[in-house]
Protein backbone atom coordinates (compact mmCIF):
# COMPACT_ATOMS: atom_id res chain seq x y z
CA UNK A 1 0.00 0.00 0.00
CA UNK A 2 1.04 3.72 -0.82
CA UNK A 3 0.99 6.66 1.60
CA UNK A 4 1.42 9.67 0.66
CA UNK A 5 3.84 11.07 3.09
CA UNK A 6 5.12 14.23 2.98
CA UNK A 7 9.08 13.34 2.57
CA UNK A 8 10.52 17.15 3.12
CA UNK A 9 13.90 18.41 1.20
CA UNK A 10 16.09 19.83 3.48
CA UNK A 11 19.21 21.44 2.51
CA UNK A 12 21.80 22.27 5.72
CA UNK A 13 24.87 24.24 4.27
CA UNK A 14 27.64 22.76 6.64
CA UNK A 15 31.08 24.17 7.52
CA UNK A 16 34.27 21.91 6.47
CA UNK A 17 35.75 22.18 9.99
CA UNK A 18 32.95 21.89 12.32
CA UNK A 19 29.09 20.90 11.51
CA UNK A 20 30.49 18.67 8.62
CA UNK A 21 32.79 16.80 10.88
CA UNK A 22 29.86 16.91 13.73
CA UNK A 23 27.81 15.38 11.13
CA UNK A 24 30.28 13.00 10.49
CA UNK A 25 30.83 12.44 14.53
CA UNK A 26 26.87 11.85 14.41
CA UNK A 27 27.86 8.72 11.58
CA UNK A 28 29.98 7.29 13.69
CA UNK A 29 28.28 7.34 17.14
CA UNK A 30 25.27 5.76 15.19
CA UNK A 31 23.02 8.30 15.95
CA UNK A 32 20.49 8.66 13.42
CA UNK A 33 18.72 11.77 11.71
CA UNK A 34 16.72 12.17 8.68
CA UNK A 35 17.45 11.35 5.10
CA UNK A 36 15.76 14.02 3.70
CA UNK A 37 18.40 16.41 5.16
CA UNK A 38 20.92 17.00 2.27
CA UNK A 39 24.56 18.61 3.38
CA UNK A 40 26.26 21.11 1.28
CA UNK A 41 29.74 20.93 2.28
CA UNK A 42 31.13 24.67 2.48
CA UNK A 43 34.29 26.00 3.56
CA UNK A 44 33.07 28.51 6.14
CA UNK A 45 29.35 29.71 6.84
CA UNK A 46 30.40 32.53 5.53
CA UNK A 47 30.84 31.16 1.95
CA UNK A 48 27.01 30.89 2.44
CA UNK A 49 25.44 33.67 -0.17
CA UNK A 50 21.82 34.42 0.65
CA UNK A 51 21.69 34.06 -3.32
CA UNK A 52 22.45 30.08 -2.02
CA UNK A 53 19.39 29.90 0.65
CA UNK A 54 16.78 31.38 -1.96
CA UNK A 55 17.75 29.58 -4.27
CA UNK A 56 17.86 26.62 -2.57
CA UNK A 57 13.97 27.37 -2.04
CA UNK A 58 13.29 28.50 -5.47
CA UNK A 59 14.48 24.65 -6.64
CA UNK A 60 12.24 23.14 -4.19
CA UNK A 61 13.77 23.16 -0.93
CA UNK A 62 11.27 23.03 2.11
CA UNK A 63 13.93 23.99 4.53
CA UNK A 64 16.93 25.66 4.43
CA UNK A 65 19.25 24.83 7.51
CA UNK A 66 23.10 26.91 7.63
CA UNK A 67 25.35 25.04 10.23
CA UNK A 68 28.73 26.45 11.36
CA UNK A 69 31.29 27.09 14.17
CA UNK A 70 30.78 28.45 17.60
CA UNK A 71 31.09 31.84 17.32
CA UNK A 72 34.90 32.45 18.32
CA UNK A 73 36.12 28.99 16.77
CA UNK A 74 35.92 30.00 13.45
CA UNK A 75 38.52 28.05 11.47
CA UNK A 76 39.59 31.94 9.34
CA UNK A 77 38.64 33.84 12.49
CA UNK A 78 36.04 35.89 11.77
CA UNK A 79 33.80 33.84 9.36
CA UNK A 80 30.60 33.29 11.30
CA UNK A 81 30.24 36.86 12.76
CA UNK A 82 29.90 38.08 9.21
CA UNK A 83 27.55 35.23 8.70
CA UNK A 84 25.68 35.70 11.94
CA UNK A 85 24.89 39.00 10.94
CA UNK A 86 24.07 38.84 7.33
CA UNK A 87 21.69 35.81 8.36
CA UNK A 88 20.21 37.96 11.34
CA UNK A 89 19.14 40.46 8.02
CA UNK A 90 18.26 37.37 5.83
CA UNK A 91 16.03 36.02 7.75
CA UNK A 92 14.23 39.27 8.99
CA UNK A 93 14.08 40.23 5.30
CA UNK A 94 12.23 37.13 4.77
CA UNK A 95 9.76 37.47 7.51
CA UNK A 96 8.84 40.84 6.28
CA UNK A 97 7.82 39.39 2.94
CA UNK A 98 5.71 36.89 4.78
CA UNK A 99 7.64 33.55 4.25
CA UNK A 100 7.15 31.22 7.45
CA UNK A 101 9.96 32.30 9.40
CA UNK A 102 10.99 28.74 10.83
CA UNK A 103 11.68 27.87 7.08
CA UNK A 104 15.67 29.20 7.68
CA UNK A 105 17.42 28.36 10.26
CA UNK A 106 21.28 29.07 11.66
CA UNK A 107 22.71 26.41 13.88
CA UNK A 108 26.32 26.36 16.07
CA UNK A 109 27.44 22.88 15.61
CA UNK A 110 31.02 21.83 16.80
CA UNK A 111 32.91 18.90 15.40
CA UNK A 112 32.22 17.34 18.96
CA UNK A 113 28.78 17.70 18.55
CA UNK A 114 27.42 14.88 16.83
CA UNK A 115 24.71 14.04 19.50
CA UNK A 116 23.34 18.32 18.92
CA UNK A 117 23.90 18.01 14.96
CA UNK A 118 21.52 14.88 14.97
CA UNK A 119 19.09 16.63 17.70
CA UNK A 120 18.91 20.01 15.71
CA UNK A 121 18.38 17.77 12.46
CA UNK A 122 15.54 15.98 14.09
CA UNK A 123 13.95 18.86 15.48
CA UNK A 124 14.37 21.08 12.04
CA UNK A 125 13.09 18.21 10.16
CA UNK A 126 9.85 18.13 12.35
CA UNK A 127 9.63 21.69 12.19
CA UNK A 128 9.50 21.42 8.67
CA UNK A 129 7.07 18.38 8.11
CA UNK A 130 4.64 20.45 10.26
CA UNK A 131 5.04 23.21 8.19
CA UNK A 132 4.05 21.39 4.96
CA UNK A 133 5.48 22.16 1.63
CA UNK A 134 7.06 25.39 0.84
CA UNK A 135 4.96 26.95 -1.47
CA UNK A 136 5.76 30.74 -0.92
CA UNK A 137 9.06 30.75 -2.11
CA UNK A 138 8.78 27.63 -4.88
CA UNK A 139 9.38 28.50 -8.75
CA UNK A 140 6.73 26.38 -10.99
CA UNK A 141 9.30 26.20 -13.72
CA UNK A 142 11.50 24.62 -11.26
CA UNK A 143 8.98 21.68 -10.61
CA UNK A 144 8.98 18.64 -12.59
CA UNK B 1 9.16 75.76 -4.42
CA UNK B 2 13.09 75.80 -5.53
CA UNK B 3 14.53 78.81 -3.64
CA UNK B 4 17.67 78.80 -5.97
CA UNK B 5 16.70 79.80 -9.98
CA UNK B 6 18.84 78.08 -12.90
CA UNK B 7 20.29 81.90 -13.66
CA UNK B 8 22.42 81.39 -10.37
CA UNK B 9 23.64 77.96 -10.79
CA UNK B 10 24.57 78.66 -14.43
CA UNK B 11 26.61 82.08 -13.15
CA UNK B 12 28.41 80.15 -11.22
CA UNK B 13 29.10 77.46 -12.98
CA UNK B 14 30.30 79.92 -16.02
CA UNK B 15 33.00 81.69 -13.39
CA UNK B 16 34.41 78.36 -12.37
CA UNK B 17 35.08 77.35 -16.27
CA UNK B 18 36.12 80.57 -17.55
CA UNK B 19 38.41 80.90 -14.07
CA UNK B 20 39.71 77.51 -14.78
CA UNK B 21 38.84 75.76 -11.77
CA UNK B 22 36.72 72.83 -13.90
CA UNK B 23 36.41 72.04 -17.19
CA UNK B 24 32.76 70.83 -17.43
CA UNK B 25 29.70 70.90 -15.33
CA UNK B 26 27.64 68.19 -14.60
CA UNK B 27 23.61 69.04 -13.87
CA UNK B 28 20.27 68.76 -15.48
CA UNK B 29 19.71 69.40 -18.73
CA UNK B 30 16.08 70.07 -20.46
CA UNK B 31 13.95 68.01 -22.00
CA UNK B 32 10.87 68.13 -24.30
CA UNK B 33 8.56 69.18 -21.24
CA UNK B 34 8.95 70.91 -18.54
CA UNK B 35 8.56 67.99 -16.78
CA UNK B 36 11.37 65.44 -18.62
CA UNK B 37 15.13 66.39 -16.75
CA UNK B 38 17.77 64.28 -17.44
CA UNK B 39 21.06 64.51 -15.55
CA UNK B 40 24.11 65.79 -17.97
CA UNK B 41 27.34 66.52 -18.74
CA UNK B 42 27.68 69.58 -20.19
CA UNK B 43 31.38 71.15 -21.45
CA UNK B 44 30.40 73.89 -23.43
CA UNK B 45 29.20 76.97 -21.95
CA UNK B 46 26.31 78.21 -24.41
CA UNK B 47 24.92 74.29 -23.74
CA UNK B 48 24.85 74.75 -20.42
CA UNK B 49 23.06 78.58 -21.19
CA UNK B 50 20.86 77.36 -23.14
CA UNK B 51 19.67 74.08 -21.86
CA UNK B 52 20.79 73.77 -17.94
CA UNK B 53 17.87 73.41 -16.23
CA UNK B 54 17.22 73.87 -12.30
CA UNK B 55 13.78 73.03 -10.69
CA UNK B 56 11.45 71.28 -9.06
CA UNK B 57 12.19 67.97 -11.49
CA UNK B 58 15.72 67.74 -10.99
CA UNK B 59 14.78 64.84 -8.33
CA UNK B 60 17.50 62.73 -10.23
CA UNK B 61 20.73 61.74 -7.81
CA UNK B 62 23.34 62.68 -9.90
CA UNK B 63 26.20 61.30 -7.61
CA UNK B 64 26.35 58.02 -9.62
CA UNK B 65 27.24 59.32 -12.72
CA UNK B 66 30.50 60.81 -12.03
CA UNK B 67 32.00 57.23 -11.89
CA UNK B 68 31.51 57.70 -15.81
CA UNK B 69 32.33 61.21 -16.12
CA UNK B 70 35.18 61.22 -13.77
CA UNK B 71 36.82 57.96 -15.27
CA UNK B 72 38.35 60.03 -18.55
CA UNK B 73 38.03 63.79 -17.41
CA UNK B 74 41.01 65.32 -17.23
CA UNK B 75 39.78 68.39 -15.89
CA UNK B 76 37.54 68.73 -12.70
CA UNK B 77 34.34 68.49 -13.21
CA UNK B 78 31.65 70.77 -11.35
CA UNK B 79 28.59 68.82 -10.11
CA UNK B 80 25.69 70.29 -7.91
CA UNK B 81 24.41 68.14 -5.17
CA UNK B 82 21.57 68.46 -2.99
CA UNK B 83 21.47 67.71 0.76
CA UNK B 84 20.62 64.04 -0.25
CA UNK B 85 23.09 63.70 -3.56
CA UNK B 86 25.75 64.15 -1.08
CA UNK B 87 25.31 61.14 1.05
CA UNK B 88 25.63 59.15 -1.69
CA UNK B 89 28.78 61.37 -3.20
CA UNK B 90 30.04 60.30 0.53
CA UNK B 91 29.23 56.69 0.18
CA UNK B 92 30.58 56.23 -3.37
CA UNK B 93 33.77 57.94 -1.72
CA UNK B 94 33.93 55.29 0.57
CA UNK B 95 33.88 52.53 -2.04
CA UNK B 96 36.39 53.98 -3.80
CA UNK B 97 34.45 54.48 -6.81
CA UNK B 98 35.69 57.83 -8.19
CA UNK B 99 38.58 60.01 -7.30
CA UNK B 100 37.25 63.27 -5.24
CA UNK B 101 40.07 65.45 -6.39
CA UNK B 102 38.21 65.13 -10.22
CA UNK B 103 35.17 66.67 -8.54
CA UNK B 104 34.82 70.08 -7.77
CA UNK B 105 30.61 70.34 -5.26
CA UNK B 106 28.73 73.16 -5.04
CA UNK B 107 25.83 72.25 -2.54
CA UNK B 108 22.93 73.68 -3.08
CA UNK B 109 19.92 73.60 -1.22
CA UNK B 110 16.69 71.91 -1.75
CA UNK B 111 12.80 72.36 -0.93
CA UNK B 112 11.22 68.72 -2.15
CA UNK B 113 11.15 67.68 -5.37
CA UNK B 114 7.69 67.44 -7.47
CA UNK B 115 6.59 64.36 -8.91
CA UNK B 116 5.39 64.49 -12.33
CA UNK B 117 2.94 61.18 -12.02
CA UNK B 118 1.13 62.97 -8.91
CA UNK B 119 0.77 66.38 -11.28
CA UNK B 120 -0.87 63.88 -13.88
CA UNK B 121 -3.06 62.41 -11.89
CA UNK B 122 -4.03 66.02 -10.70
CA UNK B 123 -4.00 67.71 -13.84
CA UNK B 124 -4.48 64.89 -16.42
CA UNK B 125 -3.27 64.51 -19.53
CA UNK B 126 -1.75 67.50 -21.95
CA UNK B 127 0.50 69.66 -19.41
CA UNK B 128 1.84 72.41 -21.65
CA UNK B 129 3.67 74.56 -18.91
CA UNK B 130 4.69 74.06 -15.11
CA UNK B 131 5.84 76.80 -13.49
CA UNK B 132 6.86 77.02 -9.77
CA UNK B 133 5.48 79.44 -7.12
CA UNK B 134 6.09 79.87 -3.31
CA UNK B 135 4.55 76.65 -2.15
CA UNK B 136 3.31 74.42 -4.89
CA UNK B 137 3.28 74.55 -8.96
CA UNK B 138 0.85 76.15 -11.79
CA UNK B 139 0.04 73.66 -14.31
CA UNK B 140 -1.31 75.06 -17.79
CA UNK B 141 -3.13 72.16 -19.32
CA UNK B 142 -4.40 71.55 -22.78
CA UNK B 143 -7.83 70.21 -21.77
CA UNK B 144 -8.41 71.73 -17.99
CA UNK B 145 -7.05 75.15 -18.18
CA UNK B 146 -4.83 76.30 -15.30
CA UNK B 147 -4.81 74.51 -12.60
CA UNK B 148 -2.67 75.00 -9.19
CA UNK B 149 -1.05 72.76 -6.99
CA UNK B 150 0.13 72.28 -3.47
CA UNK B 151 3.33 71.55 -2.65
CA UNK B 152 2.10 68.76 -0.20
CA UNK B 153 0.06 67.27 -2.96
CA UNK B 154 3.11 66.85 -5.60
CA UNK B 155 6.57 66.40 -3.27
CA UNK B 156 7.84 63.15 -4.70
CA UNK B 157 7.61 60.20 -2.00
CA UNK B 158 10.61 60.27 -0.71
CA UNK B 159 10.68 64.26 0.00
CA UNK B 160 7.93 63.92 2.21
CA UNK B 161 10.18 62.14 5.04
CA UNK B 162 13.15 63.92 4.59
CA UNK B 163 15.76 62.75 6.12
CA UNK B 164 18.32 65.58 5.71
CA UNK B 165 19.08 68.94 4.71
CA UNK B 166 22.57 69.16 5.84
CA UNK B 167 25.39 68.72 2.79
CA UNK B 168 27.74 66.20 4.07
CA UNK B 169 30.49 66.84 1.06
CA UNK B 170 30.81 69.97 -0.62
CA UNK B 171 33.61 72.56 -1.54
CA UNK B 172 31.08 75.67 -1.98
CA UNK B 173 27.68 76.28 -0.56
CA UNK B 174 25.00 78.33 -2.32
CA UNK B 175 22.61 79.49 0.25
CA UNK B 176 22.98 77.97 3.86
CA UNK B 177 23.54 74.87 4.85
CA UNK B 178 20.65 73.01 6.26
CA UNK B 179 20.28 70.51 9.33
CA UNK B 180 19.71 66.66 9.86
CA UNK B 181 15.75 66.12 9.90
CA UNK B 182 13.84 64.58 12.17
CA UNK B 183 11.50 62.18 10.44
CA UNK B 184 9.43 59.37 10.03
CA UNK B 185 10.51 57.48 7.23
CA UNK B 186 10.09 53.75 8.90
CA UNK B 187 6.67 53.98 9.94
CA UNK B 188 5.42 52.68 7.03
CA UNK B 189 7.92 49.56 7.36
CA UNK B 190 6.48 48.99 11.24
CA UNK B 191 2.80 49.52 9.74
CA UNK B 192 3.90 46.21 7.33
CA UNK B 193 5.49 44.47 10.17
CA UNK B 194 2.71 44.83 12.19
CA UNK B 195 0.34 42.69 9.63
CA UNK B 196 -0.10 39.23 9.53
CA UNK B 197 3.01 37.21 7.65
CA UNK B 198 -0.35 35.96 4.95
CA UNK B 199 -0.88 39.87 4.69
CA UNK B 200 2.73 40.54 4.35
CA UNK B 201 2.70 37.97 1.25
CA UNK B 202 -0.24 39.07 -0.25
CA UNK B 203 1.33 42.61 0.01
CA UNK B 204 4.40 41.70 -1.61
CA UNK B 205 3.11 39.35 -4.11
CA UNK B 206 0.61 42.14 -5.36
CA UNK B 207 3.24 44.44 -5.09
CA UNK B 208 6.63 42.68 -6.51
CA UNK B 209 4.20 40.43 -9.60
CA UNK B 210 4.05 43.52 -11.17
CA UNK B 211 7.71 43.53 -11.63
CA UNK B 212 8.86 43.96 -15.60
CA UNK B 213 12.67 43.28 -14.74
CA UNK B 214 13.32 46.39 -16.39
CA UNK B 215 16.36 46.52 -14.13
CA UNK B 216 15.62 50.74 -13.87
CA UNK B 217 16.04 50.92 -10.03
CA UNK B 218 19.35 48.61 -9.98
CA UNK B 219 20.72 51.17 -13.07
CA UNK B 220 19.73 54.28 -11.24
CA UNK B 221 21.00 53.17 -7.57
CA UNK B 222 24.07 54.83 -6.67
CA UNK B 223 24.79 51.84 -4.39
CA UNK B 224 24.35 49.36 -7.25
CA UNK B 225 27.64 49.93 -8.75
CA UNK B 226 29.29 46.80 -9.39
CA UNK B 227 30.50 46.53 -13.00
CA UNK B 228 29.31 42.88 -13.61
CA UNK B 229 26.10 42.23 -12.15
CA UNK B 230 24.74 38.85 -11.05
CA UNK B 231 21.50 39.85 -12.75
CA UNK B 232 23.21 40.35 -16.15
CA UNK B 233 24.08 36.67 -16.67
CA UNK B 234 21.53 35.15 -19.08
CA UNK B 235 21.75 31.53 -17.40
CA UNK B 236 20.16 32.74 -14.00
CA UNK B 237 16.48 32.41 -15.66
CA UNK B 238 15.66 36.24 -15.59
CA UNK B 239 14.25 36.51 -19.59
CA UNK B 240 12.00 33.67 -18.85
CA UNK B 241 9.98 35.41 -16.88
CA UNK B 242 7.30 33.10 -15.16
CA UNK B 243 3.60 33.91 -16.19
CA UNK B 244 1.97 32.50 -12.46
CA UNK B 245 4.08 33.57 -9.58
CA UNK B 246 7.08 35.36 -9.31
CA UNK B 247 9.33 34.13 -7.20
CA UNK B 248 12.31 35.54 -9.89
CA UNK B 249 11.00 39.07 -9.08
CA UNK B 250 10.96 38.18 -5.47
CA UNK B 251 14.45 36.70 -5.22
CA UNK B 252 15.47 39.42 -7.71
CA UNK B 253 14.66 42.42 -5.11
CA UNK B 254 15.74 40.39 -2.00
CA UNK B 255 19.05 40.24 -3.50
CA UNK B 256 19.20 44.09 -4.41
CA UNK B 257 17.93 45.20 -1.76
CA UNK B 258 20.38 42.98 0.26
CA UNK B 259 23.20 44.27 -2.18
CA UNK B 260 22.76 47.29 -0.71
CA UNK B 261 22.38 46.74 2.70
CA UNK B 262 24.38 48.80 4.71
CA UNK B 263 25.20 50.33 2.01
CA UNK B 264 21.84 52.20 1.06
CA UNK B 265 21.30 55.97 1.99
CA UNK B 266 17.76 55.83 1.66
CA UNK B 267 17.52 58.53 -1.23
CA UNK B 268 14.94 56.79 -2.67
CA UNK B 269 15.59 56.72 -6.23
CA UNK B 270 14.59 52.83 -6.93
CA UNK B 271 10.87 54.28 -5.87
CA UNK B 272 10.88 57.11 -8.19
CA UNK B 273 12.21 55.61 -11.38
CA UNK B 274 9.80 52.64 -10.90
CA UNK B 275 7.86 52.52 -14.09
CA UNK B 276 5.56 49.76 -12.09
CA UNK B 277 4.81 51.86 -9.01
CA UNK B 278 6.65 49.62 -6.40
CA UNK B 279 7.12 50.93 -3.37
CA UNK B 280 10.96 49.25 -3.23
CA UNK B 281 12.52 51.40 -1.01
CA UNK B 282 10.09 49.77 1.78
CA UNK B 283 12.68 47.20 1.40
CA UNK B 284 15.89 49.05 2.09
CA UNK B 285 14.11 50.67 4.66
CA UNK B 286 13.85 47.44 5.96
CA UNK B 287 17.26 46.80 6.06
CA UNK B 288 17.90 49.88 7.45
CA UNK B 289 15.71 49.56 10.39
CA UNK B 290 16.84 46.24 11.10
CA UNK B 291 20.42 47.77 10.97
CA UNK B 292 19.61 50.46 13.60
CA UNK B 293 18.11 48.18 16.18
CA UNK B 294 20.49 45.45 15.81
CA UNK B 295 23.61 46.86 15.55
CA UNK B 296 23.30 50.70 16.37
CA UNK B 297 21.68 53.55 14.42
CA UNK B 298 24.09 53.83 11.20
CA UNK B 299 23.80 56.42 8.52
CA UNK B 300 25.52 55.16 5.09
CA UNK B 301 27.37 58.54 3.54
CA UNK B 302 27.01 60.31 6.40
CA UNK B 303 31.36 60.36 6.75
CA UNK B 304 33.63 58.99 4.47
CA UNK B 305 35.44 55.93 5.40
CA UNK B 306 32.62 54.46 8.01
CA UNK B 307 33.07 50.91 7.92
CA UNK B 308 29.39 49.33 6.76
CA UNK B 309 27.76 47.37 9.49
CA UNK B 310 27.98 44.05 6.86
CA UNK B 311 31.87 44.16 7.14
CA UNK B 312 31.78 44.47 10.64
CA UNK B 313 30.97 42.46 13.59
CA UNK B 314 30.92 42.74 17.54
CA UNK B 315 30.76 39.39 19.86
CA UNK B 316 27.80 40.09 20.87
CA UNK B 317 25.58 40.44 18.01
CA UNK B 318 22.48 39.42 18.03
CA UNK B 319 21.21 35.84 16.93
CA UNK B 320 19.41 35.27 13.47
CA UNK B 321 17.22 32.77 15.03
CA UNK B 322 16.14 35.60 17.88
CA UNK B 323 15.72 38.38 15.11
CA UNK B 324 13.28 37.01 13.55
CA UNK B 325 11.54 35.80 16.55
CA UNK B 326 11.98 39.21 18.49
CA UNK B 327 8.19 40.39 17.30
CA UNK B 328 6.63 37.61 18.98
CA UNK B 329 7.02 38.71 22.49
Amino acid sequence: MQVNEFKPKIVAFCCNWCSYAGADLAGSNRLSYPADVKIIRVPCSCRVNPMFILRAFQRGADGVIICGCHPGDCHYTSGNYYTRRRMALLFSMLDYLGIEKDRMRLEWVSAAEGAKFATTMNEFTEKIISLGENKRLEDLRCKK
Amino acid sequence: MQKITREILIDKAAFLLSTGVVGSVFGWRAGEFDYDVTPALFTDKTDLKNNFVFGDFCGANVSKYLIKATKNAEEKILVFLKPCDTYSFNQLLTEHRFNREKVYVVGIPCEGMADVRKIKEKAGEGILKISSTEDGVIVDTLYNGTISLKKEDILLERCKNCKSKKHVAYDELIGEDGTVLENDRFDEVAALEAMSPEERFNFWQNELSRCIRCNACRDVCPACTCEKCVFDNPESGVENKAAYNSFEEKMFHIIRAFHVAGRCTDCGECSRVCPQHIPLHLLNRKFIKDINQFYGEYQAGEEVGSRAPLVNYTKEDIEPNDAVNKGDK
